[in-house]
């Protein structure tokens, strides 16, 4: 059977015509597998605070459809979005066994949050269906199960580089300022073991809580640490609007503590409110919507169509993007049969040139190989601002792996 | 020394942003008796009328208050005629479950007509830039904010204790069958108390955005705090709002730079404190 549901597969003691049902059902579900249509369940933030994001993988998704077409061989490929408005494991497992059951997709993806992809690993295995991240960035989740692909970034890959960029920059004393909760600490333990592997010093590590509105208290005890440098992560958002603002008005900025962080701090849609107060931030990520490339140049034209208004477009996209890309490879490995061992599989190793640039999946980790660019938010001609590609750091796995045994 | 005036000075500030927001919602539910789970929402209208009208249309900052509160009105007169008239006097929980509906509503138009992005008020030259106190730096729009939070305390005080108007409004909150029976046309001054409560938010919307940034889950995202100033600084006192906000802001902040670690940890415990010792409020007084 394609899909084991254990309510079909212990029909209870001699109710005959259940049994008939359950074994109709079993059937018609098994059928569906060679159906024309391959259904592809995708779950995700779109509505509430972080619709936004939701709204980015819906965008890379469709952009991935409209330039490449919404089949893969003769299988029409449909793609059936479920809400997760915020990190919630418990409705994200229940929404991902209602996709696989009632729905009988043959593929998951999307997850934004951390929790919510740990929720669904368990499934993986006997539901049959691999699992394809295309956000979620803390490392261990990929060994939760051999059935995981992820296709965006960890915290660990884009927050290792920014402490040689630290280094080399002449500064050998950093205080770390991270946002109280998961990708924060990953941030935090990143940037110390490369930091300290360079030969600087983490003078100070604070962790303020999520909810902070208030950066100036924060501001003082950087400024009282004596460091020369600062390295920050808070998640995307309101919050990094109050913390680059402070960063500037406390006198930080003027008085030559320089400001290190991970791409986060200053994605895309959130550059027109930072504006001026941005300028010249030094981040480092695995995409910028400014990247030269040709591929980048299709990418950016189809997303901005799909999203409608181009100043949203954010990182997100991209991982939907190449998370599109990786199951239409699987797609066209099973011949559109579910076998999610198979589809696994055929994609390690797989590497190909993304909008973000050359990349590959390890075929160990199943996690994405990429490279990683040092930006500079830098004022575009038409007065907007942008994030500007100043080095690359190539072919960089998850450091946060290796962390972790 | 320098550390003790700098959390201080940080604490003032905040505290002042705090409290030209929480005001108007505590004017709501101490005069009025309306649980206004909106208030964050017509704060929220006022941010991006300014931001609309500042950044968009290029107006000077002053003028974009102006429109911002005048604006911000303007929506909420039909609200106030046909849905908050309906919960005057009902049990809470018609009124929060009536005033959270409105909220979610105005969340997904402001999502819709101005997308999930965040918007900001681009202050005049005059506002950025940091002034030098000598021990320290402190932005310029954080002592516009203490001023302008100074001015709507002083102007509130003198309006609802010695203007005619504030013993109309305080005769109505009392005994409203009595003040209607003595000429007091309890649905003006209702009306009028309303539109001063949504202005002082859409004011504080503005004021605060640099603390605060618009966006459409701002409704919600702040709620929890500006409630709690009010109920610690007791249901429409001004001089109860003013102190809450001063010593909330202080245990915040230098909570935050001492132990940030504990979070907020040391904000709730003071609130519980608080409550436990006035539970009414600092500077509540007993249901009439």
């Amino acid at each position: 059977m394609t899909v084991p549901g254990r309510e079909w597969a212990v029909p209870q003691g001699g109710n005959m015509k259940r049994t008939i049902l359950a074994a109709l059902a079993a059937l018609a579900m098994s059928g569906a597998a060679y159906a024309d249509t391959i259904k592809i369940g995708v779950v995700g933030p779109f509505s509430g605070p972080f619709a936004l994001q939701g709204k980015n993988f819906k965008a890379g998704i469709d952009a991935y459809m409209a330039v490449n077409g919404s089949k893969v061989g003769d299988d029409d490929i449909e793609i059936i979005y479920r809400d997760v408005p915020q990190a919630d494991p418990a409705q994200s497992k229940a929404l991902a066994q209602e996709l696989v059951v009632r729905e009988g997709v043959q593929y998951l993806a999307g997850f934004y949050f951390t929790p919510d992809a740990m929720a669904v690993t368990p499934l993986l295995e006997q539901a049959n269906v691999p699992l394809v991240i295309m956000n979620a960035a803390t490392s261990a989740i990929v060994t939760k199960s051999p059935l995981v692909v992820r296709t965006s970034f960890t915290t660990w890959q884009t927050s290792t580089p920014i402490a040689k960029v630290a280094k080399d920059a002449g500064v050998s004393k950093v205080i770390s300022v991270v946002s109280d909760y998961g990708p924060g600490v990953d941030a935090e333990n990143a940037f110390k073991a490369g930091f300290e592997a360079a030969g600087g010093e983490v003078v100070e590590a604070i962790r303020m809580p999520l909810a902070t509105n208030d950066f100036s208290p924060i501001m003082q005890r950087i400024k009282d640490s004596g460091a020369e440098g600062v390295f920050a992560f808070l998640p995307s958002g309101p919050t990094t609007l109050g913390f680059v603002k402070a960063y500037n008005e406390n006198g930080l900025k003027s008085g030559g503590i320089k400001f290190f962080a991970p791409g986060d701090l200053t994605q895309e849609s959130d550059l027109p409110a930072l504006g001026e107060a941005a300028l010249g931030i030094q981040t480092t990520f695995h995409y910028a919507v400014s990247h030269v490339s040709p591929e980048n140049k299709a990418f950016v034209e189809a997303a901005a169509k799909a999203i409608g208004n181009p100043a949203e477009l954010s990182f997100p996209s991209v991982g939907a993007y190449d998370g599109m890309h990786v199951i239409y490879k699987m797609i066209e490995a099973t011949g559109g049969e579910q076998d999610a061992q198979k589809a696994v599989d055929a994609v390690k190793g797989l590497s190909w040139t993304s909008p973000r640039g050359p990349v590959s999946i390890d075929p160990e980790s199943r996690h994405i190989t990429q490279n990683i660019y040092l930006r500079e938010v830098a004022k575009a001609d038409d007065g907007t601002y942008y994030n500007k590609e100043v080095q690359t750091f190539e072919k960089q796995g998850d450091p946060g792996l290796a962390a972790l045994k | 020394m320098q550390t003790v005036f700098s959390i201080a000075i940080d604490a003032l500030a905040y505290g002042m942003v705090l409290f030209v927001i929480s005001i108007g919602l505590s004017v709501t539910m101490g005069l009025m008796r309306v649980v206004n789970l909106a208030h964050g929402a017509f704060a929220m209208i006022g941010g991006y009328i300014a931001s609309y009208a500042a950044r968009d249309l290029g107006l000077a900052y002053g003028f974009a208050i102006v429109l911002a509160v005048f604006g911000t009105i303007l929506i909420a007169i039909p609200i106030e005629r046909l849905l908050y008239r309906r919960i005057y006097g009902a049990p809470e929980l018609t009124q929060v479950l009536m005033t959270i509906g409105i909220t979610f509503c105005i969340i997904g138009i402001a999502n819709y007509v101005f997308g999930p992005t965040l918007k900001t008020v681009p202050l005049p030259a005059q506002l950025q830039g940091s002034v030098d106190l000598g021990f320290r730096a402190i932005a310029t729009h954080r002592l516009f904010a203490i001023l302008c939070g100074l001015a709507v305390a002083a102007a509130l005080w003198y309006a609802i204790e010695r203007t005619a108007f504030g013993v109309k409004l305080r005769a109505s909150v009392d005994n409203a069958a009595m003040a209607a029976a003595l000429g007091v046309r309890t649905e003006i001054v209702y009306a009028v108390s309303f539109a001063i409560a949504v202005g002082l938010a859409a004011f504080g919307g503005v004021v605060g955005a640099e603390l605060l940034p618009v966006e459409p889950y701002y409704a919600l995202r702040y709620m929890v705090t500006f409630l709690v100033v009010v109920s610690v600084g007791g249901a429409g006192s001004i001089p109860g709002a003013l102190v809450a906000c001063l010593l909330l802001g202080g245990i915040d902040t230098t909570g935050r730079y001492l132990m940030p670690e504990f979070g907020e940890f040391f904000f709730y415990l003071a609130v519980i404190a608080i409550i436990c010792v006035f539970p009414r409020g600092l500077a509540g007084r007993a249901k009439g």
